[in-house]
């Protein structure tokens, strides 16, 4: 591995990617990531030596169209069934602790 | 020597067994029995199962046996035994996709694959172990401990459907269901010494297969035979309306022309594939091998370049991440698995999240977000976007003048176990053969041809241009004659 790998990610951008990606990463993991992420993304910026000027990104290998249907009802998955695999649920609904600091 | 699968004998045959079952000659009940036995005997050492279906699948076959004694057709898999990789929704069974964040999952619906195979008379058997959400090329990342390689236990099956590669290898089951998001049947079929396909993108539905990367990920069969793969994936190939992906034409059929050999086909060795630092020369070899045979066979066979293939696996490992990162924001402890209790919502997703994802789910979520974040978006991912529409510019050049190609489907055999763990940059690399298909959505498949070092299996990869399946078909058909 070069001697500068994990220069292109440094322990504050891997804080602030764990914020974005909701993971309360330990300090071991945030340390560990800092390296990984950095010989991982050294290899790959090898992308960055094609040309590639004027190429049109592809998103998908499919030229997708949007699907229609008509409105029709169908039998969907159970409710029950459903909450019942949930951690908490509360009169038919899923049951989350206070989102927006209010006490519970 | 071919080292095909360990216990092979006429069990191994689906095609045969289907047959037998159908004509009344074994019942479904019989076969089942012996396939769980073999199972209770092999797996305590092999781990290919998280969880063998043996209720389950002595009531599916005994319901075939019952069509049968009825004088109707149970359909070409009757009785059958096919694995499943647990990545595949089994209503009421759990489903784990190799992670703890999964554990105890029961899904309130069943995977589109999973219930054609089952109209079909085929038997679900169990739910094979993988690494963690598919990411992962030696099922190390299995949340529940790693799978044997059955030729030997001292090394991987490959991943990240390493758990159905080794059942089919290792005599569990004739038939097996994984997914290959950048080479996760190919691989593992390869190091396992039995066929594996990758189906053209949007040729098999994604209903019921648990996300990891959307533009990428497809489900593909597991085989002994080329034969008995055509058969799998005829049954589970065609439109399903629960996938927008899917491509509203019927599957191919690949049986009916599977013996018309190549003589007049074109096909190109892929250089940057094949002739590259890294590939074992006992594996160059092989492919150099089936060239010769093909040759031999009738078809013009030469080097060809897809020079962007190159650049396949730097672009695979920002392009998949990144989609993987937005797909598993849904492990939140909401709805669904795993909580870890906090005061507050954003506390108990983050802590549910770390607590409950392996080491390289984290990792492959961070790169992807990182990806994707302001300030690296184009540099990083938009490049990426840009190189897998040269991949397909080259692909498409070059099947101007050829009608498939061949590489090695891995750059080496079945490594020992603990032997990439430690490098992620080094696991990453096994798929630089099987990524380019994937950008791409061409179909490819990897069929065992000959032996390397230590006397393990080698697997030939054939491409082919997207729904060039029946071609592909052909041509593994004449390799596999030929090893």
């Amino acid at each position: 591995m070069p001697a500068d790998a994990g220069s292109r990610i440094t322990r504050a951008d891997v804080d602030h990617v764990a914020s974005l990606a909701r993971l309360a990463l330990t300090d071991d993991e945030a340390d560990a990531l800092t390296h990984d992420l950095g010989v991982i993304l050294e290899h790959a910026a090898r992308v960055e030596a094609l040309d590639t000027d004027g190429v049109p990104p592809t998103a998908h290998p499919l030229p997708l169209r949007n699907v229609l249907r008509a409105d029709e009802v169908r039998p969907g998955v159970d409710r029950d069934e459903v909450l019942a695999q949930a951690p908490a649920t509360e009169d038919g609904r899923f049951r989350v602790p206070p989102v927006l600091g209010e006490t519970s | 020597m071919i080292p095909g699968p360990v216990d092979g004998d006429a069990d191994a045959d689906a095609v045969a067994l289907a047959a037998a079952v159908r004509s009344g000659d074994r019942s479904a009940r019989a076969v089942v029995d012996q396939h769980l036995a073999r199972i209770d005997e092999r797996d305590e050492e092999l781990h290919a199962f998280l969880l063998v279906m043996a209720d389950e699948a002595r009531a599916a076959a005994d319901a075939v046996d019952a069509t049968v004694a009825a004088g109707r057709d149970p359909g070409p898999l009757a009785g059958v035994p096919v694995a499943l990789k647990d990545v595949l929704c089994t209503r009421g069974v759990p489903t784990t996709c190799g992670s703890r964040i999964l554990e105890g999952w029961r899904p309130p619906y069943t995977a589109t694959v999973v219930a054609r195979v089952l109209a079909a008379g085929g038997i679900p058997i169990g739910k094979t172990n993988m690494d963690e959400f598919a990411m992962g090329s030696s099922t190390e990342n299995s949340s529940y401990g790693p799978t044997r390689n059955p030729h030997d236990p001292t090394r991987v099956p490959g991943g990240s459907s390493g758990g159905s590669a080794a059942a089919v290898g290792g005599g569990l089951a004739p038939l097996a269901l994984g997914s290959d998001t950048g080479g996760s049947v190919r691989q593992p079929a390869a190091l396992c010494g039995v066929v594996g396909v990758k189906p053209t993108y949007g040729l098999v539905s994604r209903y019921g297969l648990v996300a990891f990367a959307s533009s990428l990920d497809q489900v593909g069969p597991f085989a002994t035979t080329v034969a008995d793969a055509a058969v799998l994936l005829e049954v589970i190939a065609g439109h399903d309306p629960c996938d927008s992906t899917s491509v509203p034409e019927p599957g191919p059929r690949l049986l009916e022309g599977l013996d018309d050999g190549v003589d007049g086909l074109r096909i190109g060795i892929v250089t940057e594939l094949t002739d590259v630092e890294g590939v074992e020369p006992e594996v160059v070899a092989a492919v150099e091998q089936a060239g010769h045979a093909l040759e031999k066979a009738g078809a013009t066979v030469e080097r060809v370049s897809v020079p962007s293939a190159a650049y396949g696996i730097s672009a695979y490992y920002l392009i998949a991440p990144a989609e993987a990162s937005s797909n598993l924001a849904r492990y939140d402890g909401v709805r669904y698995g795993l909580r870890v209790d906090a005061g507050d919502t954003a506390t108990m997703n983050a802590r549910t999240r770390d607590t409950g994802f392996g080491p390289e789910v984290k990792r492959r979520i961070m790169l992807g977000t990182y990806a994707l974040s302001a300030g690296y978006y184009d540099a990083y991912y938009g490049q990426a976007q840009r190189v897998r529409t040269l991949v397909i510019r080259d692909f498409a050049r070059v099947y101007e003048r050829c009608d498939a190609l061949i590489s090695p489907t891995s750059p080496s055999t079945a490594f020992e176990l603990g032997a990439r763990t430690a490098d992620p940059l080094a696991m990453y690399l096994s798929d630089v053969c099987t990524v380019p298909s994937s950008l791409a959505g061409h179909p490819a498949m990897s069929v065992p041809f000959g032996a390397g070092a230590h006397g393990l299996p080698v697997g030939l990869q054939v491409l082919a241009p997207a729904r060039g399946e029946a071609v592909m078909f052909r041509v593994a058909q004449v390799v596999e004659e030929a090893a």
